[in-house]
């Protein structure tokens, strides 16, 4: 079930310093945002405040909030573990985990929710390596471990483990940035097919990624290097790369900083 | 003798000169290959040569002994004709060790994950500190501490347990007499060999990549979830290694084991029973009065001890290699 995104307000901290400054968007339903920025800006840390995982690095706190539908994620009584089964994310490097088999990494969600049948748990890792377009590679070797693939495939199989939960929302932290252009091409693809099921959010650095793949963009600046990130503009993404309202933005689009 | 510390690796080898860039290998070069291919050299050397002084005294020994060596339980190469053999010791050796494996390895794996994973760094830095004074503490202290301290507590611990538990047999007690028993030395070894598993597992522990820490965040694990799919199969190898380490001396652990047992040659399941013995402790306590026969005899069983201890390394190397292509370090 993909859901909206409502943020309002949100300010990000690392101990004292002040890593993004009150931003305020809304991320619609199936569809993919794309944050852009140079480095530093906070579009990362950003992304990690979605998911409560900004909280897990030591001194990192948020106070505003994060709407998912008419849910604050930031509400006192919620817990961040729960966040995180409904908010799948997918990391820069691919990160399977090295001791499991390629069916357990993709299982490994799912266990953690609940117990499945045998049969069941089978046709969920079926279903999410399909959709990762993973599974005509994998089939014949899913008690291999995940290690073993490419680093490619490895994106993927780390997309199929964050899908098999069905969260609501997919968050992509710069996913192909440790990828040969190949690769890179197999999960843009990727991402096109899942916008019909889920939210997703991506960040990236390449700008021919984010005009690819993303229906809305949201361009993230800096004022200066220790100064928190900003929220610049965030509009639709053809508008974003032909005619920004900014002209930071513009700026940034055409090579002439970052 | 603690092997799991010395294994060598090759030396490594001076850069290859190639093509037009040849020209005379740097005196700092062939300096450091010398030193490294002697150190590498000089290991093996070392290790032949304790191999070979114990066989050739232990060949001496086993020739002239009466009985079976492996399976007699008496001492008395001084006797004639001489009947001598390692069964009470190899039984308590291992009894022991096993003891101090199952009290120590759990609880060091705990205290290492407590002081990387739980503990805010106030806590954990001093709490590793006071780890590694544990380590630093003579292994004849432990043995007085234990003999003084250790064993009229455990007393009241034995009876208990020979009351409640009685019926498992091992903690059966059918002697009568203080704990100077096989356990106590468990227990006092299990103290002994925690520093070092602790700070082998918990060095290991903080070695695990963030990212996958975050896998298994992001997939909304709790921390111990995160433990249990992330830190403790990262650390596999690494816990298993440390456990070698610790085991290696608890095998050898000589001093602390004399002072606390009150040895006899009788092979007992109950381990609450007095007496028993170990080959550390049975050399260290014979060996002064033993004539040149004799010495060569307790020799003889240090040489089982030596390959015990090559075994039990031998068989975690195999575990660790076999895990090999699922083990953290593909990552």
């Amino acid at each position: 079930m993909a859901k909206r995104i409502d943020v309002s307000g949100l300010t990000a901290y690392y101990g004292s310093h002040k890593a993004i400054d009150d931003i305020s968007m809304t991320v619609e339903p199936r569809s993919v945002t794309a944050f852009i920025g140079p480095s530093g800006c906070g579009k990362s840390t950003f992304l990690r405040t979605l998911n409560r995982m900004h909280e897990v690095t030591p001194g990192g706190r948020v106070e505003g909030k994060v709407l998912l539908d008419d849910e604050n994620l930031y509400a006192k009584d919620v817990d961040p573990v729960a966040v995180r089964r409904t908010v799948g994310m997918v990391f820069q490097r691919p990160n399977p985990f090295p001791t499991m088999s390629i069916f357990d990494n993709v299982a490994a969600g799912l266990r953690l929710n609940g117990t499945y049948k045998k049969n069941q748990l089978a046709e969920i890792v079926e279903r999410s390596l399909r959709g990762a377009n993973l599974w005509n590679e994998v089939k014949d070797r899913l008690n291999k471990p995940g290690s073993g693939l490419s680093g490619g495939q490895q994106q993927r199989l780390c997309i199929a483990r964050a899908i098999a939960v069905e969260p609501d929302v997919l968050l992509m932290d710069e996913p192909c940035s440790a990828l040969d252009p190949i690769s890179t091409l197999a999960i843009e693809d990727l991402i096109g097919e899942l916008k019909e099921r889920f939210t997703i959010v991506i960040v990236t650095h390449n700008m021919q990624q984010a005009a690819r793949v993303s229906d809305r963009t949201a361009f993230f600046n800096l004022s200066a290097v220790g100064q928190p990130g900003k929220l610049i503009e965030i509009d639709d993404t053809e508008r974003i790369f032909a005619n920004p309202s900014v002209q930071a933005t513009e700026d940034y689009i055409s090579g002439r900083f970052g | 003798m603690d092997t799991a510390t010395t294994t060598s690796a090759p030396p490594p080898r001076a850069p290859q000169q190639t093509g037009t860039t040849r020209g005379k290998p740097r005196p700092g070069d062939r300096i450091f290959l010398g030193m490294s291919r002697g150190a590498g050299i000089f290991l093996l050397v070392i290790m032949a040569a304790i191999a070979g002084f114990l066989t050739y005294r232990a060949g001496i020994a086993i020739s002239k002994d009466d009985a079976n060596f492996l399976t007699t339980s008496e001492w008395n190469p001084a006797g004639d004709p001489p009947v001598f053999g390692i069964a009470v010791l190899a039984f308590g050796t291992v009894v022991s060790s096993v003891i101090a494996m199952v009290i120590a390895v759990p609880v060091a794996i705990g205290i290492a994950l407590f002081i990387s994973h739980y503990a805010p760094r106030r806590i954990a830095t001093p709490l590793a500190y006071v780890v590694d004074l544990l380590a630093a503490v003579p292994s004849i202290i432990y043995g007085l501490w234990g003999a003084i301290f250790l064993v009229p507590y455990l007393d009241g611990l034995n009876s208990w347990l020979n009351e409640y538990l009685g019926w498992t047999y091992i903690f059966e007690k059918t002697g009568e007499g203080v704990a100077r028993n096989l356990f106590t030395v468990g227990i006092l070894l299990a103290i002994m060999i925690l520093p070092i598993i602790t700070n082998v597992t918990r060095e290991v522990f903080l070695q695990v990549p963030k990212m996958h820490e975050e896998a298994a965040l992001a997939l909304g694990a709790t921390r111990w979830e995160v433990i249990r799919m992330s830190v403790l199969p990262f650390g596999r190898s690494g816990i298993i290694s440390a456990s070698m380490l610790g085991l290696g001396r608890a095998l050898g652990e000589t001093m602390a084991v004399a002072v606390v047992l009150s040895p006899s040659f009788v092979i007992s399941g109950h381990l609450l029973d007095p007496g028993g013995g170990t080959f550390a402790q049975n050399i260290a306590a014979k060996f002064n009065e033993a004539d040149e026969f004799g010495r060569d005899a307790l020799i003889a069983s240090g040489l089982v001890l030596f390959v015990i201890t090559l075994v039990v390394n031998g068989a975690a190397r195999a575990i660790i290699a076999r895990r090999k292509e699922y083990s953290g370090a593909n990552a």
